[in-house]
């Protein structure tokens, strides 16, 4: 039997429609999938073994009957930030230890409800503060993809036994893996690992400025961050209110499309759900972008970005004008303040919505000689490094005497930011081509990054401008580096455009191919 | 704007974050990296601009003033770490 893994969710979905092979045969191949590779990757936190076999055994008995839904016996990850019932749901942080929610979130309540298999909890940065998985309380998650170097070799010439045949030699290409170890991106760094390594069909995911997309891009996946509203955030552990969203990572984007499209409905529980019916992004693809005006922002060409990704982009360019989209040069002025603007606002929020996490209701608990000192002892044993200095920002910025300078003004500058968005918009054009990461994949444990928090933070330079002006957004992944690891590209579209962007991406993808790690673990 | 180890400090203890004499020299360079990266916001012309209140324009969805939830005191008080009869357990607080 040819290994299920390797199926995407669209071929998988076909063979259980067609009886071809059952929801319990693909779970059990990704249970083992996961169980040979995990203690090598660290994607998963918990593995839900038992759920993920009655839950196939369900969809099972529901494909026998022709009653499957969209998703019927599709065999996911889901990230750790979201509240899933009864199982481990701790946001990678040692503050919630222990913490299984007495509720299910939307998202995945959505995804069950269309028939999907739970694997397990997928790894991440610890409240999603990060950009390369590495501020998880277990640890970093490891990238599939690792660097390679091509070499001419000789063949050597060969007899073979008495009057057998002589083998003349020659020469070859061969690819050759280097050992280093480098990360995932961050901070949906488990979905896109456990995704890129056919551990899962396919992870929910968040953003709050790059998490989705920056992820997917380092791991030759697909990532698409709604416009906010588009998915429900109840019941997902809260980073940054008015940034975060969540969205899926696939193998293609035909599956991205699939995934979104179950995660997505309108919820009375989250108020900034916005009431809009969810279109069928699936049958965007294929339909042709003829006429489509597709903007390149002069701003995302920065100082010091690696030649390798201005080729890319040129790449991109040139794959959607042969397409027939005319392509159009856009200036979107305040590109470089979203990213100062976001480091107040986002730690902002950060520091509100984390002031729950105190030792009384759930998780850690540090005892203390009064109240006060519990709570002081227990927020400093339970939040990693990267999170206490967001909360510290975030009541910096909103206290007393600076609240004006620094949190007034970072809301004004988001509304100019907004602004370039729709001016570029309302002259005509349909969707936006940017790099989606200014780098490759880098290595663990970085020097230049851990010395200097600000370095780690560059890596969202393309993505966080779409948070902050609450647009979708999608990696594609559109080529490999000189050193054999994938890069991608980002398009932008109107709110509520996510066709568009999976139209627009699917003949990326058609143009670039589709990209996998060599196995090494 | 630059903070010294003294406001790190007030700054933590708002927080409820117990920090070391150590972990606040750290953190006052980082938090000083960090608002310098951010300093230059101050360039930008807001003069008329409005503060983003919400990124769809929409009007905030109100809820039905009726009873839809509640009645799981148990499950509310299940993932504390201390806990009698369906209350939170806390150091004493009141003298």
């Amino acid at each position: 039997m040819s290994d299920l893994t390797r199926l995407t969710i669209s071929q998988a979905r076909a063979k259980l429609r067609g009886k071809e092979i059952t929801a319990t045969e693909i779970t059990e191949a990704y249970l083992s999938a996961i169980d040979r590779a995990n203690p090598a990757l660290n994607a998963y936190v918990a593995v839900t073994g038992d759920r993920a076999r009655a839950m196939a055994k369900a969809s099972d008995a529901r494909l026998v009957k022709g009653e499957g839904g969209a998703l019927e016996g599709i065999p996911l990850g889901i990230k750790d930030l979201f509240g899933t019932e009864g199982v481990h749901t701790q946001a990678a942080s040692h503050v919630l230890d222990g913490f299984k929610p007495r509720y299910e979130s939307t998202v995945t309540a959505n995804l069950w409800a269309d028939g999907a298999v739970m694997l397990g909890k997928l790894n991440m940065d610890e409240f999603a503060m990060g950009s390369s998985n590495e501020t998880s309380y277990y640890g970093p998650v490891i990238n599939p993809w690792r660097r390679s170097r091509l070499d001419t070799v000789v063949m050597p010439t060969t007899h073979q036994g008495d009057g057998g045949f002589v083998s003349a030699g020659g020469t070859k290409t061969q690819r050759t893996l280097d050992n280093a170890q480098l990360v995932p991106g961050g901070s949906s760094g488990g979905s896109a690992a456990a995704v890129s390594a056919f551990l899962c069909a396919g992870a929910t995911a968040t953003d709050t400025g790059g998490s989705i997309r920056q992820p997917a891009a380092f791991t030759g996946t697909v990532g698409i961050k709604p416009t906010y509203g588009r998915c429900s955030r109840w019941g997902i552990v809260a980073f940054a209110s008015s940034l975060d969203q969540a969205g899926p990572i696939a193998r293609d984007v035909r599956d991205a499309a699939i995934m979104l499209k179950s995660m997505a409905s309108v919820d009375p529980k989250d108020t900034t759900s916005v009431d809009r019916p969810v279109p069928d992004y699936e049958a965007a693809i294929g339909k042709p972008i003829k006429g489509m005006k597709v903007g390149i922002p002069k701003e995302y060409r920065v100082d010091g970005m690696p030649e390798e990704i201005e080729a890319l982009w040129q790449k991109g360019i040139a794959w959607l004008r042969d397409a027939g989209a005319e392509i159009v040069d856009i200036s979107l002025p305040h590109t470089k303040y979203a990213l100062p603007a976001y480091y107040i606002v986002a730690p902002a929020e950060a520091s509100s919505n984390l002031a729950r996490y105190d030792g009384v209701r759930y998780g850690l608990r540090v005892p203390g000689k009064d109240i006060v000192e519990m709570y002081e002892k227990t927020r400093a044993a339970g939040f990693g490094r990267e999170v206490k200095r967001r909360i510290m920002i975030g009541t910096y910025v909103l206290s007393a005497g600076y609240y004006d300078a620094y949190y007034l003004q970072a809301q004004k500058v988001r509304n100019l930011i907004k602004r370039d968005f729709e001016n570029v918009f309302a002259a005509g054009v349909d969707v936006i081509l940017t790099p989606a990461t200014p780098s490759a994949a880098f290595g663990i444990a970085d020097e230049d990054m851990a010395a200097d928090p600000v370095k780690m933070y560059l890596n969202d330079i393309f993505t966080v401008t779409v948070n902050m002006a609450g647009l979708p957004g999608i990696a594609v992944p559109a080529g490999l580096d000189p050193k054999g690891l994938p890069l991608g590209l980002q398009l932008i579209g109107r709110p509520f455009e996510e066709e568009t962007l999976f139209q627009t991406a699917a003949v990326i993808e058609k143009a670039a191919g589709t990209f996998q790690p060599d196995k090494w673990w | 704007m630059s903070v010294d180890v003294k406001t790190v400090k007030r700054v933590a203890r708002l927080a409820r974050i117990a920090v070391s004499e150590e972990d606040a020299e750290r953190m006052t360079g980082e938090l000083n990296a960090i608002l310098g990266f951010v300093e230059q916001l101050n360039e930008v012309d807001v003069s008329g601009v409005e503060p983003m209140t919400s990124v769809t324009p929409m009007e905030m969805k109100k809820r039905q003033d009726v009873v839809t939830d509640g009645n799981k005191a148990a499950d509310i008080v299940a993932n504390a770490p201390a806990t009698e009869e369906n209350f939170f357990l806390v150091p004493k607080v009141v003298e």
